[in-house]
């Protein structure tokens, strides 16, 4: 079997960071946007698992890195429903554009 | 030597007075205010007296000198190690003369005003300023600082406002407080920047040390500021003729009188008070504090002489033609306080060459008592007739039989008969004028025979005249009205008695003097002639002095209109500072100043109004110039910044 070059795996997590990236500008829900976000962190996972494989096989440290993303990314999508769910209270929506009195 | 501590509560129980009153006054202690204001100035009072006895009397002189003694000293702000502001209590002959002088006067004038002010809505507060302001004189002449008396000098200047002005509602009575307190504080200028030049030039702000290094003829201090000169005068000239502007400010000197007769609006008790005996011979006294220095410049001491006499003069004849019996008592004030400064002017400073100093100073002492015996005899009238005019008087004797004979004893006194007090100060002046100067000596006599003359025209008009017109059933007034007058009356006849000579002198060494019968002649002559002329005018009804005044005819109307002293500077400020200075300044501080800060506020409101889109409050435009920085961040440091 033929080693799949890493070019490819990057093709791969880049195409995924700007679907999230697109998602996050495109769309108005914000679960939807925490999908995207979500998308984007794990593209930069594969990024961290692909360049670790490639250039340092005989190393652990970006593995430890993706780790690390996944542990934080749970708790950060904790916080973002919380927050979800108190701007569902207080706005009766979760339309990012409901949601704009920070402005000047 | 300094068990005099306990002069400190002379000046502070008014203090205490002043801020009781001030806080509490009208809402708890009207009822006991003018009480309360009597009875602590009472205490201060017989402090004075106390102290007097025991400067003068017990306490042994050196080498037959009274000493001057630091009794309290509390230094409030250091500059330097030599220069500093220090508060405190200086005993001399002078402060201790000037604190019976103000003390009593004081007390008089408050037990008066528990009488005439009775019924006053804001009584406690008049009580309050009057304790403000006797605690600010007291401060003044303790002085031991020259930044102090500065400081007290406008606090005076600040109670005299007040009082001024305490009827508030009468446009004339404010407009006269707003003169008064402008035309002192412009003179005052002149003083803050003779202080600055002495203190320079000296090295210290303490008025022992200053003197100390003026005097001495070989001072570094001395030698340096006699020999700086600027526009052809030394600077030792420039400092003391800027700090006699200062006093000739205070004490209505020509030409910074104005303020003086316009004065009168305020109660007549006030009047007594400030503008008679005590906040107007401030300047006297202050010249007379630094006499030792004046002495060693004779172009600011003959400043003083001249400017004195001229006043003295000019301020007679004004009275002459003033119909409201309080002007005639504010122009004679002026007169006589011109008097005392040329007596300071013609003396020297020590020994028997003193005299004028010690004239001055005497005159200063009796002239306290019988121009605020005047003013109380004229607040009783004013208090019977509720007028100001001469012509709404006449004829008032027999109603008010103790205000006429103390008022009689007073104009006596300062006609200058024997052996009232007046004879006996005036005497001395004259002599020390006739010993130096003799053009001064004229005008003095001249103004002599002047101020009997407009007194018993005063004196006549109020109480003979015409038969009394006055019906109203309150009579003379209360006890309290009637003590002060014959108080006052038994000073203007007694304290001319006083050996002053051995006790006020300019070097504290007591003086001889005498008096001479010879010498005396004319000047009681030309009294005495003046007297009678008034009373040929005066006495009864008739048109005599209506045909002199006609005689004199532009003359007698120039007078009249106090000499167009007003006018000129109205004509000056409105007719040439205002337009001339003050209307482009206004210009340019309307134009190019706020110009200036309006253009920096609308250039910051327009950019920021312009900008303000950006921050929209979309969460998503927010991760769009987050995204937008990081990709501008990377080109920056990938292709350019490498």
């Amino acid at each position: 079997m033929n080693e799949v070059p890493l070019t490819h795996i990057l093709f791969v997590s880049t195409t995924l960071f700007f679907i999230g990236m697109y998602g996050l500008f495109t769309r108005r829900n914000i679960i939807t946007m925490l999908m995207s976000i979500e998308l984007m962190l794990n593209s930069v996972n594969i990024n961290f698992v692909a360049f670790n494989k490639y250039l340092f096989p005989d190393k652990l440290d970006g593995l430890f890195f993706s780790l690390f993303i996944i542990t934080i990314a749970a708790a950060e999508a904790a916080v973002a429903i919380a927050i979800i769910i108190n701007l569902y209270r207080s706005h009766n929506s979760i339309d990012v554009d409901d949601a704009t009195e920070m402005k000047f | 030597m300094s068990n005099y501590l306990y002069l400190l509560w002379i000046p502070l129980l008014p203090l205490a007075t002043f801020v009781i009153l001030g806080l509490f006054g009208r809402k708890y202690l009207s009822k006991i205010a003018g009480v309360l204001g009597t009875a602590s100035l009472l205490t201060s009072t017989i402090l004075s007296f106390v102290a007097a006895k025991q400067y003068f009397f017990a306490d042994s002189k050196v080498n037959g000198a009274y000493q001057k003694i630091i009794a309290f000293k509390y230094t409030w702000l250091q500059f330097s190690p030599n220069v500093s502001i220090d508060m405190g209590i200086i005993v001399d002959p002078i402060s201790i003369m000037m604190l019976i002088v103000v003390t009593s006067v004081s007390l008089m004038v408050h037990v008066f005003s528990l009488g005439y002010m009775k019924g006053e809505e804001r009584f406690a507060t008049y009580y309050a300023f009057l304790s403000l302001f006797t605690f600010s004189m007291l401060g003044l002449i303790l002085s031991v600082n020259i930044f102090q008396v500065y400081m007290f000098w406008e606090l005076v200047g600040v109670s005299s406002f007040l009082l001024i002005g305490y009827y508030f509602s009468k446009p004339s009575a404010v407009a006269a407080a707003k003169k008064a307190f402008i035309v002192t504080r412009f003179a005052d200028l002149g003083f803050l920047i003779g202080i600055l030049i002495l203190g320079f030039y000296g090295g210290t702000l303490d008025i022992g040390l200053l003197i100390q290094k003026f005097t001495a003829a070989q001072s570094p201090e001395f030698i340096s500021i006699t020999t700086a000169s600027f526009l052809g005068a030394s600077m030792l000239t420039w400092g003391l003729t800027l700090i006699f502007i200062g006093g000739a400010g205070k004490s209505a000197m020509f030409p910074l009188h104005i303020w003086l007769p316009d004065a009168m609006e305020g109660p007549t008790p006030v009047s007594a008070l400030i503008h008679a005996a005590t906040m107007v011979v401030a300047g006297v006294y202050l010249v007379a504090r630094l006499f030792p220095v004046f002495s060693m410049d004779e172009a600011a001491l003959t400043i003083v002489t001249y400017v004195g006499a001229f006043s003295a003069l000019l301020a007679a004849i004004i009275a002459c033609t003033q119909t409201d019996i309080k002007r005639v008592l504010a122009y004679s004030t002026m007169s006589q306080i011109g008097y005392m400064m040329f007596a300071l002017g013609i003396s020297k400073n020590g020994g028997e060459h003193g005299l004028g100093y010690m004239a001055s100073m005497f005159h200063l002492f009796t002239h306290a008592f019988f121009k605020s015996l005047l003013f109380l005899g004229a607040g009783s009238v004013i208090h019977m007739v509720h007028s100001n005019e001469m012509k709404d008087m006449g004829g008032l004797r027999k109603l008010m039989p103790v205000t006429h004979i103390a008022f009689l004893i007073a104009c006596l006194a300062i006609a200058g008969i024997p052996p009232f007090a007046g004879f006996f100060s005036k005497e001395e002046i004259l002599m020390a004028a006739f010993n130096s100067n003799k053009l001064i000596y004229g005008v003095a006599l001249f103004t002599a025979a002047l101020t009997s003359f407009y007194m018993f025209r005063l004196y006549f008009s109020i109480f003979w005249s015409k038969p009394s017109t006055v019906h109203n059933d309150h009579g003379e007034g209360p006890w309290v009205m009637k003590l002060p007058l014959v108080i006052l009356a038994a000073c203007a006849i007694g304290v001319g008695f006083i050996p002053f000579s051995n006790f006020v002198t300019s070097d504290g060494i007591a003086l001889e003097t005498h008096t001479d019968l010879l010498f005396s002649l004319a000047p009681v002559s030309f009294t005495i002639l003046a007297i009678l002329l008034a009373a040929r005018f005066y006495k009864t009804q008739n048109d005599t002095s209506d045909k002199v005044a006609s005689a004199f005819g532009g003359f007698y109307t120039a007078a009249h209109k106090k000499f167009y002293v007003d006018e000129v500077y109205l004509f000056i400020t409105k007719k040439i500072i205002f337009p001339l200075i003050g209307q482009p300044i206004a210009w340019a501080d309307k134009n190019i100043v706020d110009g200036f800060l309006l253009l920096t506020a609308n250039t910051t409101a327009t950019i920021s109004n312009k900008i303000k889109g950006l921050q929209s409050g979309k969460v998503q435009n927010y991760a769009l110039y987050f995204f937008g920085g990081v990709l501008a961040l990377s080109v920056l440091f990938i292709y350019i910044w490498k």
